[in-house]
């Protein structure tokens, strides 16, 4: 097999408290994206870990107590990637797990994703760059080992941060100490899959202990020494644009030190938050106005046949006029994040240098916001990244950064600024709106022949401050609102996918899964239609219309698994009844069976069974995990959640009137059944929330003969 | 005004320009422990739990003159690594928490829950536990609440702290 090398720029020996190795590789170029390539990547969930370029990253510390410091490059949202990331290095390393620990890598370590955390490929995209890191270090510290004792490579053994040969020892800190000049070798080989002593194992998080006992670890917690609150004035109506203010009573106001007027906002700098949310309040800013927006308005303008289109699949023709079609439209409403952390920063500016603790997915983009706006250099501005109270893509952009950084440098003195609930949920980056058109035909064995989708969405990929600008343009159509919308029923003769893009006059943007929620709700509630219409098994007739390719043969195998483990029944029984659905995301396939009741008029989920095939599952219980949250989030959006726009504001600003799913909603049983069909990690933390919103509308359909068509689901 | 509370265990007295302001502000900035979290601000989320007497209560909207001399736990004071309370060996024993945010919140009122009805059926704890978790942790969450259900302590239990 033919051997890379890790491409060196230089080591970085770093001196510091217990630390006494440090290694740092440059490695992992950014691939150059074409059209075709982007597409597929979208599809099939290929994403090349996009490393910081030419930087040297800091991946390893080695502490003088023999442990190992892992500086991700990845950020720890809740999706379990820490965990499975010292997984995999440990086991490459030779260590074990209570050796290793893993921390967020700081900008200044040069080990940073220069796109982000997100679209569920932190521990897919590291799978062979981490080991291969690992592995390479491991070889290192033997050379080290040889060069001081004389050893033998072939002679020595590595077993828990010890190198030995014979009774003879040397723990890695003992070999790494003193060193400054490292050996890179090649690539090392990796370890068979079979001599894995902690990858595939469901071991506990690596961050259980902190989430439990309660420790500062998330940006909200994030202190210094002298440090104040911020606030930034933001408007409640969609499209106001800041023209002046009024700031005499608030300057007055007990705890405030600065108001900070810029041409882009107003913040003021006070002793505590509460001060400063007061005296935010009692600012009187001038907006002008425009449009009172009402959420009408936003469903008119989300109509397929308005906006761009763009032709995403095309196979045989298309359906004319001719009598036989079957045909629904679809809608989903306008979604909040919602996470539980609001977004925050804390910033601090001096002497032309600027520090920030942030929760955030793009670490690289709030670096270059802020040296951008204090025109300092990008090495200047250290971002380090906290654990995230919940990202769910909300923090795919975070210039806050940006305004904290203005007030701290002010001020003088560290300035802590998050967002209250109210301007959390107003000025969300939203799940944009979707409508869906399909269209069918079913031949006389009662197969189908044609079968069209057309969607339409706002901005999820457009106008992201985190992709650059030429990847919609080179792609011709949102590459985040297409989730979900390529058909995977590849047997189907005549197949038309088109994406139909709109201009939203409020800021969308990722939300947990993009457009796969509600492009497999539309496709799945359809396919379930038109099996029924057909005289046949739902489970069947989805069987009857997959290709018999590799993914193919990965999507039916999930199909099967689910349906067998669910004892899925067609028909309603004791007042329940089944729902079916499948999807494919980012190359996971994963199915679901939805058993549910009406109880008072409302939808109430029993259990949900749930079959994904995400490759090799790196942690299976994190994997489990991950369905098991999915699948209450996207249940969460398919009966409860929606926002509003009335009178030009976006409503409802708190918890409760945003109904979601609580304790009471959460299925008693979710059971998840693991496959694996290919020999590599895929995509795990999204593709789970696709299919639950139709597997529960076809339940429900089955107990009531309605077809629930719009998100929420509602009975009346 | 002068304010003194027992916090953890340990009597404290801290000096507050408002007495007015939300006890989760006093707990966090001026107290520095950061466990109980900010969420909502409106005692909508569950984010803030903490004890009060044994009972929970939403930090975020209870104004801080209210707990004078009285006891107030926060999750740092409900147990500790070495010996943790019965919740939070059932959270780690579950592997209950994802992003984490929400769970001191929900371990606070699942531990005021079991105090006082120390073996809560489903329908009961539906009806106590109305916390948010937006990484959707429920299906653990109920778990853990009756593994804590068994780990609790039987012989003190409905008194404790009142």
């Amino acid at each position: 097999m033919a051997k890379k090398k890790i491409s060196r720029r230089k080591f970085l020996v770093r001196g510091g408290l217990g630390t006494v190795g440090v290694v740092a590789v440059g490695t992992y170029l950014f691939r150059n994206p074409i059209r075709r390539k982007i597409l597929e990547q979208v599809d099939g969930g290929e994403s090349p870990y996009l490393g910081a370029g030419m930087e040297p990253m800091l991946w390893f510390e080695i502490t003088s107590n023999n442990k190992v410091i892992l500086h991700s490059p990845k950020v720890e949202m809740g999706q379990g990637t820490f965990t499975g990331l010292a997984q995999m290095a440990a086991d490459e390393l030779e260590i074990h797990m209570e050796q290793i620990s893993v921390v967020h890598a700081v900008s200044l370590t040069g080990n940073m994703d220069n796109f982000a955390t997100g679209g569920s490929n932190s521990i897919s995209g590291l799978w062979l760059p981490l080991r291969e890191l690992a592995a390479t270090m491991r070889e290192m510290l033997k050379t080290e080992a040889s060069k001081k004792l004389g050893w033998v490579n072939e002679d020595m053994k590595v077993e828990g941060g010890v190198i030995s040969v014979g009774d003879k020892k040397m723990t890695f800190a003992e070999i790494a100490n003193g060193v400054t000049d490292w050996e890179i070798p090649e690539t090392p080989n990796l370890k068979e899959f079979k001599d894995y002593r902690f990858i595939g194992k469901p071991l506990p998080r690596v961050d259980l202990e902190a989430k439990v006992f309660g420790d500062p670890i998330f940006g909200m917690d994030a202190e210094m020494p002298d440090m104040l609150y911020g606030a930034v004035v933001r408007p409640d109506k969609i499209g106001a644009v800041f023209k002046s203010a009024d700031i005499s009573k608030a300057e007055s106001m007990p705890g405030v030190i600065k108001i900070i007027q810029e041409d882009d906002f107003v913040g003021v700098v006070a002793t505590s938050f509460t001060a400063a949310e007061k005296a935010k309040e009692a600012i009187e800013v001038n907006w002008e106005v425009g449009q009172s927006w009402q959420t009408n308005d936003i469903r008119e303008m989300t109509k397929v046949g308005k906006g761009d289109a763009f032709l995403l699949q095309k196979e045989g023709s298309e359906l004319g006029e001719e009598d036989g079609i079957i045909s629904r439209e679809y809608t989903s409403p306008i979604g909040a994040h919602a996470q539980l952390e609001p977004n925050g920063v804390l910033a601090f500016v001096e002497d032309s240098k600027a520090t920030l603790k942030i929760s955030t997915q793009v670490v690289a983009l709030t670096r270059k916001e802020v040296a951008k706006r204090l025109d300092i250099n990008e090495d200047d501005v250290n971002v380090i990244p906290t654990f995230l109270g919940g990202g769910f893509g909300r923090r795919l952009h975070t210039p806050h950064a940006v305004q904290a950084a203005v007030m701290s440098k002010a001020v003088g003195k560290p300035v802590k600024y998050f967002f209250s609930r109210k301007e959390e949920f107003q000025h969300d980056l939203f799940r944009p709106p979707t409508h869906h058109q399909l269209k069918a035909k079913l031949d006389n064995s009662g197969n189908i022949e044609y079968l069209q989708h057309d969607f339409s969405s706002g901005d999820v990929a457009i106008n992201s401050a985190m992709l650059p600008g030429f990847i919609s343009t080179v792609v011709g159509t949102d590459v985040g609102a297409i989730r979900g919308g390529f058909c995977h029923y590849g047997s189907i003769p005549n197949l038309r996918t088109v994406s139909w893009h709109v201009d939203l006059p409020f800021a969308t943007s990722w939300w947990r899964s993009l457009g796969l929620l509600a492009n497999t709700f539309a496709w799945e509630s359809f396919m379930d239609e038109l099996a029924i219409k057909a005289g046949k098994n739902p489970i069947d007739f989805r069987l009857a219309h997959i290709q018999d390719d590799d993914k193919g043969k990965r999507l039916k195998a999930v199909i099967i698994a689910a349906a067998k483990k669910a004892n899925y029944q067609d028909k309603a029984f004791n007042g329940r009844a089944m729902g079916f659905a499948a999807s494919t995301d980012a190359g996971t396939p994963c199915a679901q069976v939805a058993e549910v009741s009406i109880e008072n008029d409302e939808i109430k989920v029993h259990k949900v069974t749930c079959a994904m095939d995400p490759g090799i599952a790196v942690n299976p219980d994190q994997v489990r995990a991950q369905c098991e949250g999915a699948i209450i989030m996207g249940m969460s959006a398919s009966l409860f959640e929606k926002m509003e726009v009335i009178n030009g504001e976006l409503t409802p600003t708190i918890y409760g009137p945003y109904q979601m799913a609580q304790l009471k909603h959460a299925p008693k049983e979710i059971d998840v059944v693991l496959l694996q069909g290919i020999e590599r990690p895929g995509a795990v933390g999204e593709p789970p929330l696709g299919p639950i919103g139709a597997a529960i509308a076809n339940a429900v359909f089955r107990l009531t003969n309605k077809r629930c068509a719009n998100l929420p689901l509602s009975l009346t | 005004m002068k304010l003194s509370f027992v916090l953890n265990n340990n009597p404290t007295t801290v000096e507050l320009e408002d007495e007015m302001t939300p006890l989760l502000w006093v707990v966090r900035d001026i107290l520095n422990l950061k466990g109980t979290k900010f969420g909502c601000g409106k005692a909508a989320c569950g984010a803030c739990t903490l004890h009060l007497g044994g009972e929970a209560v939403r930090s975020c909207s209870y104004p801080a003159k209210f707990v004078e001399g009285k006891n107030v736990t926060t999750i740092e004071g409900l147990g500790t690594k070495e010996n943790p309370h019965p919740v939070q060996q059932a959270w780690v024993d579950e592997i209950v928490p994802q992003c984490g945010y929400c769970q001191s919140g929900f371990m606070m009122a699942t531990a005021a829950l079991l105090n006082k009805n120390p073996t809560p059926s489903d329908k009961e704890i539906d009806q106590s536990i109305t916390n948010i978790c937006r990484c959707a942790t429920y299906y653990r969450m109920r778990k853990a609440i009756h593994k804590a259900s068994a780990l609790m302590p039987k012989e003190e239990s409905t008194t404790e702290n009142l």
